[in-house]
């Protein structure tokens, strides 16, 4: 079921945009873990950015919703945005799964 | 345009005054838009724009922005959804504004918030705190009291949770009350509703409608107030265009027969009309319609106002809206009009332009921004009767009647010429504007004998004693000239009939001098022979007197002689004393 992606052995840079300890942001922070951990262990990065200490990254980075998740590596850069409850869609977002 | 509170409120005046103290208002700087809502935006809220693509929504925000930064001390933040900081830049450079200069001030903040469908994939709840922390920070880095959010909609596009979207959007519209800022957020006209996603739900405050109407190919930009919670408005639809200062929105409403009359008379540049306006020309501050069928020389009437106008020192504004400027300037040398130094002084503008270049009250909006820029004592429109062909009659007929009423609340004389079809009633316009008209001028061909010729009358002149005489006017190369009146059997007597009829009144006039002198001399014998027979007799009289004088002398002579000799004759017979002496 878990279809690895053969064709990006390459490591995975992920960043997770959040604002403040809000329950949604500690779920997102949860989520990601849990899918990096099942899909891409030990090949992924992810670096967590509390836009309430650094609001300037918003605009240069071009974030509306919060949370963000934004694959920075492999390209091309795609956005996750939501608290990545849904798995299914998180897997397809990120490229890990082709859409069904 | 100056400050809006300097403008004087042309709407529901006593009520708005205490009304506006009210509500705080945040000026536009938007030509016309301050009069309308009678002082501007309301102050920390929410304004909502809407209309369909490519009505000046963006243009709006933008200008209310720019000019808040630089004429009222607010500055500003853009959030752009649709175009990006550099489009907006060379956007409004075309319109006359630097916002990269603005920009580097640190008067205005843009943020081009890019929002992708496809590039994003929801997972479950978020909300859209990211773009409060990016407004916010915009807000604080550049001190602003005024948002621009345009257009708020781009989100409905890119976020598929409706439900999550409209509770973030109410939050967004709290928030920014919260700040003080005044918003304006722009949507897009919607079918049955302002906007398509109902943002007017939201924003409550005021609600600007924008319309881009074509109508038989001329577009007009309409703008209307549909709501101003709080304060009076303006509520009819107000056209307003977009230029190279920006956009103007023209005032209406000002329908209120109060304007002043002036009792100061100024010349119409030809001496002889001025004598059949009672003496003295036109009222300053009066309309006047010049009428006439194709050739009859209502231009050059108008060209010989504008010289006069000039010629007294004043500005006039001529639109001409069938000749260029340099075809108006060399015909009317050919007349011995030249009104090329005029132009050269300043004193002259010649504003040329195809009626149907614009929606007829895009053409009002365009000339009360002439006439506010040139502040102009002369107005003159050659001719009206073009401008019907950019609205239907009525929409004509109302423009004028604004326009006539703006004018003379401006106490600026204004000349309509107006070209009258062929074969239509003369004293009838087209565009129902007679009653409006305070003098009015009709000129007219005579047919005569086989010649074309053109006359002139005073159809009405409110007011002073006009000539109800129709005059043959000739057009030469010193200008206009009214000839002498020659009112033959079949009415006026023009051209060549008239020049008949003036020989034939100078021949009779000579044989009448003639006639005079010969009764004179006749006289003069007849007196001489009559003096003559005086002398005559008199000196018949003078001998008949000597006659007598010597026959009495004679007499007496005889008498004393017979006396004598009595006495002697007595002494003789030796009678006595008593009866000589009785004797």
């Amino acid at each position: 079921m878990s279809a690895r992606n053969p064709h990006n052995p390459e490591k995975w840079e992920l960043r997770l945009y959040t604002a403040g300890q809000t329950p949604k942001s500690l779920a997102a922070i949860k989520n990601l873990k849990k899918v990096c951990e099942e899909h891409l262990a030990g090949r992924y990065e992810i670096e967590v950015i509390d836009l309430l200490k650094n609001p300037r990254l918003a605009k240069d980075d071009q974030i509306v919703a919060i949370p963000t998740l934004v694959r920075k590596l492999p390209d091309p850069v795609r956005k996750i945005i939501g608290d990545l409850s849904d798995t299914e869609r998180a897997l397809v977002g990120l490229q890990l799964r082709q859409q069904s | 345009m100056g400050k809006p509170e300097a403008l004087p409120s042309r709407t529901k005046a006593p009520r708005g005054e205490a009304q506006r103290a009210a509500l705080p208002k945040a000026p536009t700087g938007i030509s016309g838009l301050d009069e309308i809502t009678l002082g501007g935006l309301p102050r920390g809220r929410p304004t909502l724009v809407c209309g369909a693509a490519g009505c000046g929504k963006t243009l709006l925000a933008m200008e209310f922005l720019l000019r808040g930064a630089e004429q009222f001390g607010e500055h500003g933040v853009f959030m752009a959804f649709e175009e990006t900081e550099q489009d907006l830049v060379q956007n409004v450079r075309s319109l006359g504004f630097d916002l990269d200069k603005m920009i580097a001030e640190n008067k205005i903040s843009v943020d081009y918030v890019r929002v992708e469908r496809t590039e994003i994939e929801e997972t479950g709840e978020y909300d859209l705190e990211g773009l409060f922390l990016r407004l916010g920070l915009a807000i604080d880095a550049v001190g602003a009291k005024r948002v621009v959010l345009d257009t708020l909609e781009t989100l409905f596009g890119g976020f598929t949770n409706q439900a999550l979207l409209r509770s973030e959007l109410r939050r967004l519209f709290r928030w920014l009350k919260d700040k003080g800022v005044t918003a304006i957020i722009t949507g897009e006209r919607g079918e049955g509703q302002l906007t398509r996603q109902g943002l007017e739900e939201y924003v409550s405050d005021c609600v600007i409608l924008l319309d881009h109407r074509v109508r038989e190919q001329v577009s007009t930009r309409r703008l209307r107030i549909v709501k101003y919670r709080g304060s009076t408005h303006g509520t009819n639809e107000y056209p307003f265009l977009i230029d190279e200062n920006g956009i103007h929105v023209l005032p209406l409403t000002s329908l209120q027969l109060n304007h002043g009359a002036s009792t100061e008379r100024i010349s119409s540049g030809i001496p002889q009309l001025d004598s059949m306006l009672g003496g003295e020309g036109y009222y300053r501050g009066s309309s006047v319609l010049v009428s006439g069928t194709a050739g009859t020389g209502k231009t050059s009437l108008s060209a010989h106002f504008a010289n006069a106008t000039c010629a007294r020192g004043e500005r006039c504004l001529y639109l001409a809206f069938e000749e260029s400027p340099a075809q108006l300037v060399r015909n009317m040398k050919s007349i011995g009009v030249d009104l090329s130094p005029w132009i050269k002084k300043g004193l002259l503008r010649l504003e040329a332009s195809r009626p149907t270049l614009l929606g007829i009250e895009a053409h009002l909006a365009v000339i009360h921004k002439m006439v506010n820029e040139f502040q102009p004592q002369v107005v003159l429109l050659d001719p009206i009767s073009n401008l019907s062909a950019a609205g239907s009659g009525a929409e004509a007929e109302a423009m004028l009647l604004r326009l006539i009423d703006f004018l003379k609340s401006r106490q600026i004389t204004a000349m309509f010429v107006h070209l009258t079809s062929g074969g239509s009633n003369w004293e009838k316009t087209d565009v129902g504007v007679s009653s409006l008209i305070d003098t009015w001028i009709l000129l007219r061909d005579i047919e005569l004998a086989g010649e074309r010729n053109r006359g002139i009358y005073v159809l009405k002149s409110r007011g002073m004693k006009h000539s109800n005489q129709i005059r043959e006017f000739l057009i030469t190369p010193e200008g206009i000239r009214l000839e002498e009146v020659y009112v033959g059997p079949e009415g006026v007597l023009t051209g060549s009939m008239r020049a008949a009829q003036e020989d034939r009144e100078k021949a009779a006039a000579m044989a009448r001098a003639q006639e005079i002198e010969r009764k004179q001399r006749e006289l003069a014998r007849k007196r001489a022979a009559l003096e003559a027979q005086i002398a005559a007799l008199r000196a018949e009289f003078e001998a008949v007197a000597e006659e007598s004088k010597v026959v009495t002398e004679q007499d007496r002579a005889r008498e004393q002689q017979l006396s004598e000799n009595r006495n002697a004759a007595a002494i003789r017979r030796g009678a006595d004393a008593a009866k000589r002496n009785r004797k």
